[in-house]
């Protein structure tokens, strides 16, 4: 590190120049931009089959495509977005910022760094490639439950191989966000000194470590089961669908988990600063993401209430998973609480956090109703879960990540973005995302079943509703995408505080932040 | 003709007007889980409520706080920052009071789930074996047995018109017939990939997973028509493949019994042959875990996890 310091003194130092910058680069701040817009490119590829998903649904019969084809969409759409857009955009965040909020020069491993992302692209042109093979590619649903995920054609193969590839890019970041936040933080940093962000990244870098080798395990074994003779699943051979159902989820549930943890830290972030207070509960903050982390580990087979668990397996997991619901309340009324009797300014990155804290606490309800096992019969499988876990990870996840990035846009690229194109953004984003969601609660109460591609007379209702709102927001996404791309262009000049209310050390760096961030470490009283 | 439809739909739904009423209209525009016809699914139901309602008033007061501190406490209205930061008491109150309501939604719940899983002494039993992409049902006692796949008018208007076909995609050629009043038992299982057999009205699914056999029961305390459809994704048709039970006063069943033994001893209700898979894996396993017939064999639930 000194080497570097004094590396720097010598000359200025900026990026190498043209293409190959991206392929090689090191820094912390162009490895974080890379992920970010491949997250958007994703967001929008993934939003595309969201689209022909809700065209089809738009009316009852098939009027667009196949059911094997639209299979193919549902369970495309889930992989590219998840795998491919909330959590590389994740990533990106914590590229950019952590090192920013550390007071550290880059990440502890840049070349590591730098293979981390440059695998994604290749995995998901892997992944999307599938569609074009014979057989098509996957529609056993991003679940890929077994015995049904071993009837697919040719793209199996290559299906796996691309989440192992996403794996280790998963698993390479965590390693380097742990070493970076326990290793470089300035002098006088201490860990519960660190912004809430970096503690968000922490534990869940640690939740990614842990679980994405689950996660391999099990599909490596669907590989097995399907062309090296081994009977993992099919209980012919010995072995138990059901088992696959228990890897699997017990990766799964950690997984939401770690697509939601970065949220919260990203609006404990933003809340304070719009509302010119502290955040109320730092501790408490820490501790309520922590105990979330811990316990996500126990809730695995509430994904699994209908596969026959005995009575004890079923009520052990109602009652840890409805324990979840109380360090998420913490947040929620600490968030709260920061707000109150604060100076507050609805900028857009505000009302996209303040949105979240809305929206992400209806689809906790919907979290809550749903682990209460009995009523789960009823509500497993249809669309009232479809609408819970969207409220949660479009309003939620997504929702943050537009926030922070309307929230540090400025300190990265220089130029303030457009505030009444934010505004619209907003806006159109937030009412047609409620009416895209909301009345799928109703469908999966009334008994529309989830991953169907036409439906009984008596859903047509909501599910028009339901696609005009979908189609809506699919083009308001488009106008977020002009807004981020006319920023990174050009604007009004940014400050080096940007917002009134800031603070943390990213916001003592110019906009945008030189090359190598802080070459001499801050020290933090 | 899309377009015609499109816009008559758009129309329907500014205008309220009644182009896409079936017989089933009362539940067009359906906002809440349905009571259904059995002890178990009206505990549900009511057990739904009782969260919903309990999240209703949390969101109210939490949400009611924000926005009122989203009007009173704004830059613009002149509101100056306070600067306190935490308080160990609000952390404790609103941690614990939580847990508590917790608590008095557990209890409901647990009840209402372990007098669900209680499968002992039933009157008859019937197992049901899901396919790509129908049903089997085989009564046990009785020992008749069929098939049971979507009607061939939903199949005629999947690409024409949904609404020629009555009770589109949930209706089928053989349905389930059980006698109201006892308490039937299932046992369900699959023959290629996991299903899962669910009618809202009484309360409850089940997955159909090849090689294992699950138990579940319902009593239906009123003769009638409940449909439902299969609730794991099972493959191209998935979609298609309703389920639907009669009930019937228990002469009526009887005098059905009758006639199935009677039809299928002279070669009647078709054993048809499971239909293609769209993609053919020879590697998938057919199971065949068949229970002897009376005392079945079966895993219980307790061999499941």
């Amino acid at each position: 590190m000194s080497s570097a310091i004094a590396h720097a003194e010598h000359h200025d130092h900026g990026p190498a120049p043209g293409l190959m910058r991206w392929v090689f680069t090191t820094n912390h701040k162009d490895i974080g931009s890379l992920y970010l817009l491949f997250s958007l490119l994703m967001f929008l590829v993934g939003g595309a089959m969201a689209m022909i998903i809700r065209a089809e649904l738009f009316q009852p019969g098939l009027q667009v495509v196949e059911p094997y084809f639209f299979n193919q969409m549902t369970t495309m759409h889930a992989l590219i977005m998840i795998f491919g857009a909330v959590m590389p955009a994740f990533v990106g965040f914590a590229n950019w910022q952590v090192p920013l909020m550390v007071g550290a020069p880059d990440m502890a491993l840049p070349r590591m760094n730098n293979w981390s992302f440059w695998i994604l692209p290749f995995a998901f042109a892997l992944l999307l490639s599938t569609l074009f093979m014979s057989g098509g590619g996957p529609a056993g649903g991003w679940t890929i439950y077994p015995p049904l995920v071993l009837q697919t054609g040719d793209a199996f193969p290559f299906v796996i191989f691309a989440i192992h590839l996403m794996g280790i890019s998963s698993v390479m970041g965590a390693i380097n966000i742990i070493v970076t936040i326990l290793n470089m933080r300035a002098p006088g940093m201490t860990l519960l000194k660190m912004p809430l962000f970096v503690w968000s990244w922490l534990i869940t870098a640690f939740l990614l470590v842990a679980v994405m080798p689950v996660l391999a395990g099990s599909v490596t074994m669907l590989l097995t089961d399907k062309f090296f003779g081994t009977s993992f699943f099919q209980a012919a051979g010995g072995g138990d669908p059901v088992m696959f159902q228990h890897i699997f989820w017990f990766f799964g549930h950690p997984e939401v988990y770690i697509m939601i943890l970065p949220a919260f830290g990203i609006v404990s972030q933003i809340i304070p600063t719009f509302a010119r207070k502290p955040l109320f509960g730092y501790s408490s903050m820490v501790y309520a993401t922590a105990s979330i982390a811990f316990l996500s580990f126990i809730v695995w087979a509430h994904h699994m209430f209908t596969v026959g668990m005995p009575l004890a397996g079923e009520l052990f997991f109602m009652y840890t998973t409805m324990l979840i619901a109380v360090p998420t309340g913490v947040k929620v009324f600490n968030w709260v609480a920061t707000m109150w009797r604060g100076s507050m300014t609805f900028e857009t990155p505000m009302l996209f956090a303040l949105a979240f804290v809305i929206l992400f606490t209806i689809g906790g309800f919907s979290g809550l109703m749903l682990a209460i096992a009995p009523a789960d019969f009823q509500y497993h499988d249809t669309y009232f879960v479809v609408a819970h876990f969207h409220y949660v990870l479009v309003t939620g996840a997504v929702f943050a990540i537009m926030a922070g990035a309307y929230y540090w846009l400025p300190k990265w690229t220089g130029h303030m973005y457009n505030e009444t194109l934010g505004k619209w953004h907003f806006w159109l984003s937030t009412i047609s995302v409620n009416v895209l969601f909301f009345p799928q609660h109703f469908l999966g109460l009334a008994g529309m079943p989830r991953r169907i591609p036409d439906y009984a007379l008596q859903f047509s209702d909501w599910n028009m509703v339901s696609s005009i709102g979908g189609f809506v927001f699919g083009a308001s996404q488009l106008l977020f995408a002009y807004i981020v791309i006319q920023t990174i262009r050009g604007g009004v000049k940014a400050t080096d505080n940007v917002w009134e209310g800031a603070r943390g050390l990213e916001w003592t760096l110019t906009s945008p932040p030189p090359y190598h961030s802080f070459t001499e470490a801050p020290v933090v009283k | 003709m899309w377009l015609r439809k499109t816009t008559l739909g758009i129309g329907s739904v500014f205008g309220g007007g009644v182009t896409l009423a079936t017989r089933e209209a009362s539940a067009d525009w359906a906002l809440n889980m349905r009571q259904g016809v059995t002890e178990v699914s009206q505990q549900v139901y009511n057990l739904h409520m009782y969260i919903l309602w309990i999240c209703v008033i949390i969101g109210v007061l939490v949400f009611g706080a924000m926005f009122w501190s989203i009007w009173k406490h704004r830059k613009s209205r002149g509101a100056q920052a306070a600067q306190f930061h935490h308080s160990t008491t609000a952390e404790v109150i609103w941690t614990t009071i939580p847990v508590f309501i917790l608590v008095g939604m557990a209890i409901p719940a647990t009840r209402t789930l372990i007098a669900m899983e209680d499968t002992s002494n039933p009157d008859l039993t019937v197992k049901v074996t899901g396919y790509q992409w129908k049903w089997k049902y085989d009564y046990l006692e009785d020992e008749v047995s069929f098939y049971s796949n979507l009607d061939a008018a939903s199949r005629a208007a999947v690409y024409d018109d949904p609404r020629q076909a009555e009770n589109y995609l949930l209706e089928v050629d053989n349905p389930l017939v059980v006698p109201v009043n006892k308490k039937v038992r299932f046992l369900i299982t699959s023959d290629d990939v996991i299903h899962s057999w669910w009618v809202p009205d009484l309360g409850w699914k089940k997955d159909a997973i090849p090689g294992f056999v699950n138990q579940m029961w319902t009593r239906i305390k009123e003769p009638g028509v409940y449909r439902g459809q299969c609730a794991e994704l099972c493959g191209k048709d998935h979609g298609f493949m309703p389920v639907v039970v009669v009930a019937k006063s228990e002469e009526d069943y009887q005098q059905w019994v009758a006639e199935q033994k009677g039809r299928q001893g002279a070669g009647g209700i078709a054993e048809q042959a499971p239909s293609q898979a769209l993609v053919t894996t020879p590697e998938v396993e057919r199971s065949t875990a068949a229970p002897t017939a009376g005392k079945a064999v079966v895993n219980t639930a307790a061999a499941q996890l």
